[in-house]
């Protein structure tokens, strides 16, 4: 995601193009400068035409609202959906900072409380080798489980949210078709929304020097594809689609289910709906 | 990079710790910067006499350390190359949007006064000295060598608006960083809406507490006596707003135990375990209810002389140990505790590094280095005919 991608900054150029054309007619000392000018910006934006370019040419992010559905009870913890979201985003190569995540609530017979585990968790690491690829160690195979399940995690797109309300530059920010996303180029690295995130959906790339989220795969999406977890999950456990859409799959998902979402108490209102989670789910 | 060990279950991501050493010495020194304009207003606006030996030396304690306020938020962004961009384009949602024109209004604002309340020595300087630095004085004069009574009459009105603006200011600059943690709701441990007072307060005791300090070392460099009658003035102070602090503080805590919302079994687990030693003995016990205790005794014996002049100092120390810690235990206490409610994490504080203890020291003292060369530039001190003013 870069800066260049935000439709203001395109209306801007377009303007500076046309003030370099009306000074060109004012004379021709005013014209040979802007001559300097409007090439490097055309070049700019020149690349939009080519296909490769993000964002996607013809996109009217007026003319969406996505949304996102999971649900729990399909959800086997593959993880298939983690590997995929790191190498499709370039998500640092660690078992510490994800776009997307996977928790496992475990209640094993006997016990009051909940055993919740991720892919942080040393045993998991353990198990899986390495911190490139994920997998959850079975480490109740010898256990009385009682009641289990995953839970897909990832940023919730919140109608309103923390993250982009304490943002001091405004480098992230809510996008007309309702993807909170971040200007790389612009942020300057304070992790305040880090900090104002109540799902833990942010982390700090060290690298980059800036924050970095989920942005349901925004390159993606906007060229008519699904968010990489959504296409690689082979149980149908995360859904993606277009709410202004009546017949999407996320419309249907919400329309046929009793969806909730995590900590409404916050005032956040989500964007990810979930099925099948329990009380300790936050 | 660290990965912090943790207990119990925490979101994979909060296991970097985001905040370091570096954001507990930001609102560290922002305090010392209020506290140190507290006892300079109580001269200059509200005519607490006592206190005059130490005022000026107040004015420049808070410049000194309002300068180096910026740097350790400098060296923790990301991108400490485009900060100017919360200034140029502030997102005014944000609490942190607005820090850089606070901070330059108040940094003029403390510019502007102490030219003011040093106007009469820099053109005496200008006048008498010949070398570089009275070139240096004659540019700081800037063309005004008036120091007739009625001029320094109008100067004085000056100062003594700009001391009135600079209350609010810059307890407002406090108060403000105070709400950056208490309006997040994402943690229980800072979601407080006492958080601002509560900052405000132990700033204000940690300012004057810095000024103890560094007028009887000043006294003890320069060989004079230390004027007891303004070190009592000053226990006084700190007596006054410590009471408040502990009590703002005990309220908040208690608030948050009562009203036990979700996460409170896990935060009791906290300040029962890991927070037992920096919390309630180092920040309450040691930093803050002995100086208290101590001081009540000294009051109430009348103690004078040697006795109070070190029972006071000695107390100054403990408070200004207390409020670092009650903005460590805000700062890094607030990350241990996991957003899940359900888990605790624990801090490594590496030695070297732009983030590490080193620095931290560095950044905490370097306005002292600054503070020191002012004080020759513009000789503070009360006692000295020559330089007496204001």
């Amino acid at each position: 995601m870069t800066k260049d991608s935000k439709p203001e900054l395109a209306a801007r150029r377009a303007f500076l193009v046309k003030l370099a054309g009306a000074a060109s007619c004012a004379g021709a000392a005013v014209g040979a400068a802007t001559l300097g000018l409007t090439p490097a910006v055309s070049a700019k934006t020149a690349p939009a035409a080519d296909g490769g370019s993000f964002p996607t040419k013809d996109y009217d992010w007026t003319k969406h609202q996505w949304g996102f559905g999971v649900d729990a009870t399909k959800c086997i913890g593959c993880l298939r959906c983690v590997e995929a979201c790191k190498r499709e985003n370039d998500v640092p190569a660690n078992a510490h900072q994800f776009r997307t995540w996977v928790e496992r609530y475990v209640h094993l017979e006997g016990e009051d409380q909940v055993r919740i585990d991720s892919q942080q968790d040393p045993v998991n690491i353990a198990a899986s080798g390495s911190e490139k690829t994920f997998r959850f160690a079975n480490r109740y195979k010898d256990a009385k489980v009682y009641k289990a399940f995953f839970v897909p995690k990832l940023c919730n797109h919140c109608t309103h949210p923390a993250c982009v309300q304490v943002c001091p530059v405004g480098a992230t920010y809510k996008s007309e078709d309702g993807v909170v996303l971040i200007d790389h180029d612009y942020c300057i690295g304070c992790r305040y929304c880090v900090q104002a995130c109540p799902y833990g959906a942010r982390y700090f790339d060290e690298e980059r020097g800036v924050s970095d989220k989920c942005t349901w795969c925004y390159h993606r999406i906007t060229k008519g594809l699904q968010p990489a977890c959504v296409e690689v999950c082979p149980v149908g456990a995360r859904i993606f689609g277009d709410q202004k859409d009546k017949e999407s799959p996320i419309s249907l998902f919400i329309r046929n289910n009793r969806v909730q979402v995590l900590r409404p108490e916050s005032g956040n209102a989500p964007n990810v709906f979930y099925v099948g989670i329990d009380k300790e789910v936050n | 990079m660290h990965f912090a060990p943790y207990t119990g279950w925490v979101y994979p991501n909060e296991t970097v710790f985001e905040w370091s050493v570096l954001i507990a010495v930001y609102p560290y020194i922002t305090g010392l910067v209020a506290g140190a304009f507290t006892v300079s207003s109580l001269y200059q606006v509200f005519g607490f006499e006592r206190l005059r030996p130490v005022a000026h030396l107040a004015l420049l304690t808070s410049l000194s350390f309002m300068v180096f306020v910026p740097t350790p938020l400098l060296l923790h962004l990301g991108h400490p190359e485009r900060a100017f961009n919360a200034t140029i384009t502030p997102h005014l949602t944000s609490a942190m949007a607005m820090f850089g024109f606070f901070a330059s209004f108040y940094v003029a604002l403390l510019i502007v006064e102490g030219w003011f309340a040093n106007r009469p020595f820099i053109v005496e300087q200008a006048q008498t000295r010949t070398d570089l630095l009275g070139r240096f004085y004659r540019l700081l004069t800037l063309g005004s060598y008036d120091v007739s009574p009625h001029t320094m009459h109008f100067d004085k009105k000056w100062i003594f608006a700009l001391a009135v603006i600079g209350i609010p200011a810059a307890h407002g600059l406090h108060g403000y960083v105070g709400f950056m943690y208490g309006s997040l709701k994402s943690r229980e441990w800072w979601s407080s809406d006492l958080m601002p007072v509560i900052f405000l307060f132990s700033a204000i005791i940690s300012g004057v507490a810095l000024l103890v300090v560094l007028y009887v070392a000043s006294c003890k460099l320069r060989r004079i006596p230390v004027d007891a009658a303004c070190v009592k003035g000053l226990a006084y102070t700190i007596w006054a707003f410590i009471m408040v602090a502990i009590v703002l503080e005990a309220l908040a805590f208690a608030n948050l135990v009562y009203k036990g919302r979700e996460g409170i079994d896990t935060i009791l687990q906290y300040v029962t375990g890991p927070l037992l030693v920096p919390y309630f003995l180092l920040q309450f016990a040691i930093g803050m209810v002995l100086p208290l205790l101590w001081l009540s005794y000294m009051i109430w014996r009348g103690t004078t002389g040697k006795a109070l002049i070190v029972g006071v100092t000695v107390c100054a120390c403990l408070v200004l140990f207390s409020v670092f810690m009650m903005r460590w235990n805000v700062v890094i206490g607030g990350q241990e505790i996991s957003k899940t409610g359900k888990g605790l994490l624990s801090y490594h504080m590496p030695f070297w590094g732009k983030e590490g203890a080193l620095m931290a020291i560095l950044l905490t003292t370097a306005p002292l280095g600054l503070l020191y060369v002012l004080t020759r530039l513009f000789p503070p001190w009360a006692d000295d005919a020559a330089h007496a003013h204001g």
